[in-house]
């Protein structure tokens, strides 16, 4: 499926961060069209991450700038970023620990809840329908994911359920793009799977595009419009998936050269 | 160490027991019903003076609670940990010393109280007092959070332990706002329409059930937050403030709703416990206080409001009238000195014995426990999933 030509959601140009002497990102340009799937792909310390966290305004980009959906967010910090319609996960998960699944993605909902603090002492009407909302919607976004038991305190969960919990609290904020560090590591084929599918029906039922970050190459040139390479730092080629698995550059950067 | 573990592990099903026999509401009216017939009840049964110092005692108690609950929100609740938090003390009771006595001799305003209007100073009602130094003193909690969102631990410690030295130092220079060394004294009665001026020292049940109504304000508004979207972003900055951020929670106002709450509560606290000592004196703001709160809430269970509760009471009968009715002890057998003049020295053996036996509190919050004993509660976990969903395959053991 191509991406369905009503323009462009995410346009990072020239992006750049460096640390002291050590060129993380180096003059990275990259556009997400609405409605497609993106992977980022790469061998390990390429720095995708680092690509990953200038576009949610976790790192500042040091040259190089990122527009959504029209607007400039260079810079913005990450909550004011996520208002904006980009949520995340990590690679290394960071679930809110002792609080319960359909907790951790109440908080996901935060950018679009209005209560106040008064409201909120008071129960004022406005507010109680509020918590009753996340309550419910929490519950059918944990469902959307596969889990099925929402008072379970997230670091009781078994690995693969994490990863997916970590899905539906980044989808609470209502993204329109949605940014997944390597969704599948850690899962066998049967979840990979499950997980492609996932992001399938993302696209087509809710109109969310994702940008993914991914190892698992079975999943990546199946799932995916449109590839980036990235190799220490610098974007070595793009694609559609049957170009970037000919492209004799990437076969170099993963294999190494043959010569 | 396994022996003390399964013991507190035995002692928390115990108590998960006996909280389970009575609905939560029945819970509530029961400890309510206790506190409102305390007064007239437990004193009697003291002989001497006693009972009077029992009563006094739990006047400040209640005091105290108020302020362990509102550290509860900045250290238990956001996770930041906050060493100066005697300065909103200093500045609640600061507040009904500037409202409610002769310090500003050229005014001459009087409202809602006993006082008459041709006397010297501000003579505000204690409720008002109350409320503005609430007020007053969450505005400071911003201003002195402000420098501190971007610092962790300990280096936050330090700072917010400079704040708690500074503020009281300013106050005993500034002899204009602070009568300096000698403290503003004395303090209006509370008065209320109606009923008249509180006759305390001499009767204290008056002033008990202010203090009580004072303590009930606070809890009520304190679970609400703790519920509510905040309350979660608290939590949630607590735990992860990276994954916070990213999923939408601004930081800086979530960091500084905990300052300005918590210390609004400090304030609230100190318009009473100014008004109930009728003075307001620097040596009253030392170091020493800001940790015996911290105390409270460590030695009662960080982050859970009953546990809190429980260890304000705990330590502040143990300073304010168990130790003293103990005071002789030492000389009957020979020593020299008093049992209160050593009640730093107690209060640190008794944490200690709560560290090694209970690190998590009398009563903690199932997060702070998930923490201290992950092991235990993955093992309980993984019963309960296995009671719930019998048709289901069990997850894999995780390690």
């Amino acid at each position: 499926m191509s991406p369905n030509g009503n323009g462009t959601l995410l346009e990072a140009s020239h992006i750049t961060k460096t640390f002291g002497g050590l060129v993380a990102v180096n003059d990275v340009s990259f556009t997400v069209p609405r409605g497609a799937i993106v992977s980022i792909i790469g061998p390990n310390g390429a720095g995708k991450t680092t690509f990953f966290n200038t576009l949610t305004g976790l790192y500042k980009p040091t040259t190089g700038q990122v527009s959504f959906d029209g607007r400039n967010i260079t810079g913005k910090p990450p909550h004011e970023i996520t208002h904006a319609g980009i949520a995340r996960t990590f690679q290394n998960i960071k679930l809110f620990k002792t609080m319960t699944a359909l907790e951790n993605v109440q908080v996901g909902m935060q950018p679009r809840l209005k209560a106040g603090v008064v409201a909120s002492i008071v129960h004022w009407p406005t507010q109680r329908r509020e918590e009753r909302m996340t309550i419910e919607k929490g519950r059918e976004l944990l469902e959307f994911v596969g889990l099925k038991r929402p008072y379970d305190l997230s670091s009781n969960l078994p690995y693969g359920d994490q990863r997916r919990l970590e899905i539906a609290r980044a989808l609470a904020s209502d993204p329109q793009l949605l940014l997944l560090d390597e969704p599948t590591a850690g899962m066998n084929p049967q979840e990979s799977e499950q997980l492609r599918g996932l992001m399938e029906t993302l696209r087509t039922e809710r109109g969310i595009s994702v940008l993914l970050i991914e190892h698992d190459m079975r999943v990546v040139m199946n799932v995916s419009d449109h590839i980036t390479v990235l190799d220490y730092g610098e974007k070595i080629a793009e694609g559609k998936p049957e170009e970037v698995r000919t492209d004799k550059r990437v076969i170099e950067a993963y294999l190494g050269s043959q010569a | 160490m396994s022996g003390a573990k399964s013991g507190s592990a035995a002692l928390r099903s115990g108590l998960g027991n006996v909280r389970d026999v009575l609905p939560r509401w029945a819970w509530i009216l029961i400890f309510l019903g206790l506190a409102i017939a305390f007064p007239y009840v437990v004193p009697d049964l003291l002989s001497g003076g006693a009972g009077d110092d029992l009563l006094d005692a739990s006047v400040n108690t209640l005091g105290y609670v108020i302020m362990a609950l509102g550290l509860n929100i900045v250290v238990g609740f956001a996770g930041l940990l906050d060493l100066g938090y005697v300065a909103f003390y200093a500045f609640g009771a600061f507040v009904v010393g500037w409202l409610g006595s002769g310090q500003f001799e050229d005014v001459h305003l009087d409202f809602l109280t006993s006082v008459q209007s041709s006397l010297p100073g501000f003579h505000v009602n204690f409720v008002v007092i109350v409320i503005v130094a609430a007020a007053f003193t969450g505005i400071w909690g911003v201003i002195l959070g402000a420098p501190t969102l971007r610092l962790r631990g300990d280096y936050l410690a330090i700072v917010t332990l400079a704040f708690g030295e500074i503020v009281p130092r300013v106050f005993e220079n500034w002899e204009f706002v602070s009568n300096g060394r000698q403290g503003i004294t004395p303090i209006d009665r509370v008065y209320f329409p109606g009923v008249g001026e509180l006759n305390y020292p001499i009767e204290l049940s008056g002033i008990y059930y202010v203090g009580l109504a004072m303590v009930l304000i606070t809890l009520f508004v304190n679970i609400r937050l703790r519920d509510s979207r905040l309350g979660r972003a608290w939590i949630a900055v607590r735990e992860d403030e990276v994954a916070a951020a990213a999923m939408g929670v601004n930081l800086v106002r979530t960091k500084l709703w905990a300052y300005a709450v918590g210390a609004a509560f400090g304030g609230f606290a100190g318009a009473f416990l100014g008004a109930y000592r009728n003075t307001v004196n620097v040596d009253q703001f030392e170091f020493g206080f800001s940790v015996f709160i911290l105390c409270m809430i460590i030695v009662g269970g960080m982050g859970n409001v009953a546990g809190v509760i429980l260890g304000a009471i705990a330590l502040s009968m143990l300073d304010r009238f168990i130790l003293p009715q103990l005071n002789d002890i030492p000389d009957k057998i020979g020593l020299n000195f008093d049992l209160t003049a050593v009640n730093f020295g107690i209060f640190g053996f008794f944490l200690l014995v709560m560290m090694v036996l209970r690190p998590e509190g009398f009563i903690p919050s199932t997060r702070r426990r998930l923490e201290l004993h992950s092991g235990e509660v993955d093992d309980a976990a993984a019963d309960r999933s296995a009671e719930a969903a019998p048709g289901e395959p069990l997850y894999e053991a995780r390690h």
